[in-house]
């Protein structure tokens, strides 16, 4: 058993050490900035908490960092609520075809990030696609201005990138699910939707809960959407962040807002596994 | 109580069930008996609602099913698997189905309590499902379906899963059970003995047809065909010739038995071309006494096999073409019978079993 364990880490170590060290070096090096001043072109090295005050108390990056934490947390309910019917559907009435659900899910991930975003740019555009199409509809009169450089635009495009990263981790929930359980359900009297919710649902929160972690958490930090198709109200932290390594110069504070951000991102998802036990519990 | 008319079952070409007839009356102890790809799990699955009758119908208690989804239907089914709800415990997964009857809170818990204490796992409430025995998944999945007070019991090979000790009290047990509360218990099983310790009746299937329907005894005695006295226990079929009609009885030459007369039951049709004798080995008994008992024959023993209580011998008969097995308790020693030795065997007229086919 020892000896098994040991050779278990032996063929992991490799990996392992290159995993931590591209993983704990830069956190050491961003915790360490945090905690320094910028002097114009020189880093001062004598220790302040001055960052962390800034961070935490000018309210610009208060609601910048309360914005973020709110289109994430919208973005993943948005991608997990649109992702598992997709899931379930390919999971239960797939077929033969699951495969190539699957592959198909996967095709936009053949074009890069940005090409996708700007894809929305052009959908939601002043004269994109949507506005044409509502026009021509005559659901419209005039084009609509808020669906591009807007905080929906935002939400609508970070749920598009992820919806793959949401469906994967559900569907695979989803398949583990013993199909007797819904049987045995439905004998005991259970109509469909009661089998979803006391059977299926609880089953499956594992992988909502894992789809949830996987969009929320790398969406706080995204700066690339809201830059391309916010606007002035799509802006989020990563932004501010982005700022201050580069155009402000300030690596000291950007470092610091980063490290709040990823406290208060590693809370709020603790808090958010907190709440789904709490809610599967109560379901029973 | 259940009607089950002309049903069948096919998936695309394959034909899984064929104009399947059948009455279970109500209290009965009712088992489906067939080896793998019989048919007899489809043939459940149809009952308790989980899949369609291509052709047919089927009602319980005088009301039709078709197109009734298995929610709504009077019966309720100990899966093969258990499928015990593994996000509850024991306690939970038995109160699963109670919240569609209306009950208080403590009409609930009573009923719970009530099947707990019917299987004999009182004070494992709040263990969970995932931490339970094979025994214990049992008893949760039986007290799950009795706590619903069903019409129908319907039973998938119930203790397939479980090892042989177990199984034999659990058949002395659901036996015991059922005739407690009474309800139709309707189980199919793939072990003879099994269906044999506990139905009232049995119907035997092949390829998706019922071969014969009988009481266990009679099955086992009197079984119509070759196909169904070989699936229940052992049969030494024998070699006839000249077999006739003669008033009440078939009578046959069997080589180194002479002539058999073997009687008529009822107004069976009887057709000597297709009809076969055969004699359990349990019925041929090692000759030990010097006098030549009334019927007896002799052989040479090919083999012996040691099964603790009994013992099995292949014996050789002069005349027929393939030799015989004689099953005999080992009180005498006839575990120490020598392999090669000559063996007289002694039977009873009676003891000869006719099949119609």
């Amino acid at each position: 058993m020892r000896s098994e364990a040991t050779r278990g880490w032996l063929v992991i170590s490799a990996p392992l050490l290159y995993a931590l060290l591209l993983l704990i070096g830069p956190i050491i090096v961003i915790l360490a900035n945090s905690f320094w001043t910028q002097d114009y072109l020189t880093i001062d090295r004598t220790f302040t908490l001055d960052n962390y005050r800034a961070a935490l108390g000018e309210p610009i990056y208060r609601d910048l960092l309360f914005r973020s934490l709110k289109v994430s947390a919208i973005v993943s309910v948005v991608t997990v609520i649109l992702a598992y019917p997709v899931a379930y559907f390919i999971s239960f009435h797939g077929g033969r075809a699951k495969g190539l659900w699957i592959f198909i899910i996967t095709v936009p991930f053949w074009t890069g990030y940005l090409l996708r975003i700007l894809s929305w740019k052009v959908i939601l555009g002043y004269k994109g696609v949507l506005n044409s199409a509502l026009l021509g509809l005559g659901v419209i009169s005039e084009p609509l201005e808020t669906l591009l450089y807007s905080l929906n635009a935002v939400i609508i495009t970070l749920a598009h990138s992820w919806a793959a990263f949401a469906i994967l981790p559900i569907y695979v929930s989803l398949e583990k699910l013993d199909r007797t359980l819904l049987e045995a359900a439905a004998d005991l009297g259970q109509g469909p939707i009661r089998q979803f919710l006391r059977v299926t649902l609880p089953l499956t929160l594992p992988g909502v809960i894992a789809a949830l972690l996987i969009v929320m958490i790398p969406t706080v930090g995204d700066y690339v959407t809201p830059k391309l198709v916010g606007g002035k109200d799509g802006v989020m932290i990563a932004n501010a962040i982005q700022v201050q390594f580069g155009k402000a110069s300030n690596w000291p504070l950007g470092a610091a807002l980063a490290v709040t951000t990823m406290i208060i991102v590693s809370m709020s998802a603790a808090l958010m596994v907190l709440a789904l036990q709490l809610f599967r519990r109560l379901m029973k | 109580m259940i009607n089950i008319s002309n049903v069948g079952r096919r998936y695309g070409t394959f034909v899984a069930l064929e104009d399947i007839d059948l009455q279970i009356k109500a209290g009965e102890f009712f088992s489906l008996l067939g080896p793998s790809g019989c048919g007899k799990t489809t043939l459940l699955r149809l009952i308790g609602g989980f899949d369609v009758p291509s052709s047919g119908s089927i009602s319980i208690d005088g009301a039709p099913m078709s197109g009734v989804p298995a929610n709504h239907r009077p019966t309720n089914m100990v899966f093969q698997s258990y499928a015990i709800f593994p996000h509850l415990n024991v306690a939970e997964n038995v109160a699963f189905g109670l919240n569609i009857l209306n009950l208080t809170k403590a009409e609930k818990q009573a009923r719970v309590d009530e099947a707990l204490s019917r299987v004999r796992l009182v004070g494992l409430g709040s263990r969970m499902g995932s931490q339970l025995s094979g025994g214990q998944r049992q008893r949760v999945a039986l007290a799950r379906a009795l706590v619903m007070k069903p019409k129908v019991l319907l039973l998938d090979e119930p203790l397939s899963a479980l090892d042989k000790k177990l199984r034999e009290e659990m058949q002395v047990e659901l036996r015991q059970l059922q005739q407690d509360i009474g309800i139709t218990f309707v189980l199919v099983t793939h072990d003879q003995y099994e269906a044999l310790a506990m139905s009232d009746r049995i119907a035997v299937m092949f390829d998706g047809k019922i071969a014969q329907i009988a009481k266990p005894q009679e099955i086992y005695q009197n079984p119509t065909s070759r196909r169904v006295a070989d699936f229940l226990g052992g049969m030494n079929f024998l070699e006839t010739a000249n077999m006739r009609l003669l008033g009440e009885n078939v009578v046959a030459d069997v080589a180194g038995f002479g002539t058999i007369a073997n009687k008529r039951r009822g107004d069976e049709m009887i057709d000597p071309a297709k009809a076969t004798l055969g004699i359990r080995p349990e019925r041929l008994r090692i000759q030990w006494e010097d006098e030549k008992a009334k019927n007896e024959i002799s052989g040479k023993v090919l083999s012996r096999h040691y099964f603790g209580e009994v013992t099995n011998l292949v014996v050789q008969v002069e005349g027929q073409p393939r030799p015989l097995s004689v099953v005999e308790t080992n009180d005498f020693g006839a575990d120490g019978i020598p392999v090669g030795s000559l063996v007289r065997i002694a039977y009873d007229e009676d003891a000869f079993v006719l099949m119609k086919e």
